[in-house]
């Protein structure tokens, strides 16, 4: 087999290329997804029988914890594989993601919250999946931590890469923490074996917004990954070459 | 073993160490980790009944009574198996309904009855409009049919 393809990302100019290309096939779906989505959700999509409008939050909320389990499960990879086969673009893909996947974090926290006050009665309680979440979160920021703590970029590289597998074991522990113990958060409505607990008015825009929320952060990864391979190659002529 | 197959195996190694590891933690704090007891669990003497604990379950319909000229209530947790009456004074929040998934957090009293200071309501993964509602509670003679979520409790 032919691995040209494969190693070719091995190479910073390439990638900083690549990335540039693609960015606006990323973005500019994004954008439009996710209006359409907003439109669907707050104006088209009916009233909830129990929650009536309040239920909208799901629109922001769902997508947004959906993309941090995603956004870690990204970074991890890219990390264990710049740490397997030595590949520095990796963990410049890794690096990328932390703030945007702490941001996803915290944005899944801070709607839930708004959203338990008034149906749970409650913003926070010390249950299973809100921690779960809450860990995901320190995972990231204490990647983004020891990143910045290490000066040498090489030890950076692996310090954090390790550190990003080890925080793996959490996905499982947030995806089945509704199933494992009685926890005050409601099951998956959508992602589960069985068909969705919501009808198809309601579904659209969510799954919309899903893809959409997913595009953009492939948009936003790709300007950063571009930021983070010109930080790490300042001396090199190639980026001269590019920024003069 | 070539260097690349030594730092696979030493991120897989990572990979099994570290779940191993918290499948013995979760085992080790599984009573701690439960957000709430059912009333299954109360009956059977797991539920912590010398401390405060938080009870879980649904609101039997037709049990919620409250005295008027004042904000205390009582209603009735069950799983569908075993009951438990609980009392409480104080607001509930807007998804308390008959029916409904409740978290109760509180004390059981001598008699048997969970004095609560805190009510949660818990919604369930079910989403509907609101015509579609009243259409099945119409199928189901005026009665929302209970579909709740929680383990050990049988959909009906």
């Amino acid at each position: 087999m032919d691995w040209t393809w494969f190693h070719k990302f091995g190479s910073p100019p390439h990638v900083y290329r690549l990335a540039g290309t693609l960015t606006p096939w990323f973005a500019w779906p994004a954008g439009i997804l996710i209006i359409a989505a907003l439109y669907g959700g707050l104006v088209l999509a009916p009233p909830d029988y129990q929650q009536g409008d309040g239920f909208r939050i799901i629109y922001v909320h769902a997508p947004s914890a959906w993309l941090s389990t995603m956004v870690y499960a990204v970074m991890a990879s890219a990390a264990a594989v710049g740490l397997i086969w030595r590949m520095k673009v990796a963990h410049a893909v890794a690096a990328s993601c932390a703030g945007v996947g702490a941001s996803f974090t915290a944005a899944s926290l801070v709607t839930g919250m708004l959203w338990g006050e008034p149906m749970w009665g409650t913003w926070w309680v010390w249950d299973p999946r809100l921690v779960a979440q809450l860990v995901l979160l320190f995972l990231f920021l204490g990647y983004i931590g020891l990143r910045s703590a290490i000066d040498d970029l090489g030890r950076a590289d692996r310090a954090s890469a390790v550190l990003a597998i080890v925080g793996v074991v959490n996905l499982p522990i947030i995806r089945y923490s509704v199933e494992w113990w009685n926890s005050i958060h409601q099951t998956p409505s959508v992602m589960k074996m069985d068909r969705p607990s919501m009808p198809m008015d309601m579904l659209a825009p969510l799954l919309m917004m899903l893809l959409g929320f997913t595009l953009f952060f492939v948009a936003v990864l790709l300007v950063r990954l571009r930021a983070e391979v010109l930080r790490r190659e300042r001396g090199a002529a190639w980026v001269k070459e590019v920024v003069s | 073993m070539t260097p690349r197959q030594r730092r696979l195996a030493l991120v897989v190694g990572i990979l099994s160490g570290v779940s191993v590891a918290a499948l013995l933690a979760m085992r080790a704090f599984e009573d701690n980790v439960m957000f709430f007891f059912d009333p299954s669990q109360v009956a059977t003497g797991e539920a912590p009944v010398d401390k405060r604990f938080r009870l879980g379950g649904m609101v039997r319909p037709g049990t919620v009574q409250r005295t008027p000229g004042s904000l205390e209530m009582s209603f009735i947790v069950t799983d569908f198996k075993r009951d438990v009456p609980v009392r409480y004074e104080g607001v509930v929040p807007d998804l308390f309904r008959e029916n409904q998934g409740v978290v109760a957090h509180g004390r059981l009293g001598q008699d048997g009855t969970f004095v609560a200071d805190e009510i949660l309501a818990k919604h369930d993964e079910n989403y509907m409009p609101p015509e579609v509602a009243r259409a099945i509670k119409e199928k189901h003679g005026g009665v929302m049919p209970v579909n709740p979520d929680h383990k050990g409790v049988p959909r009906t």
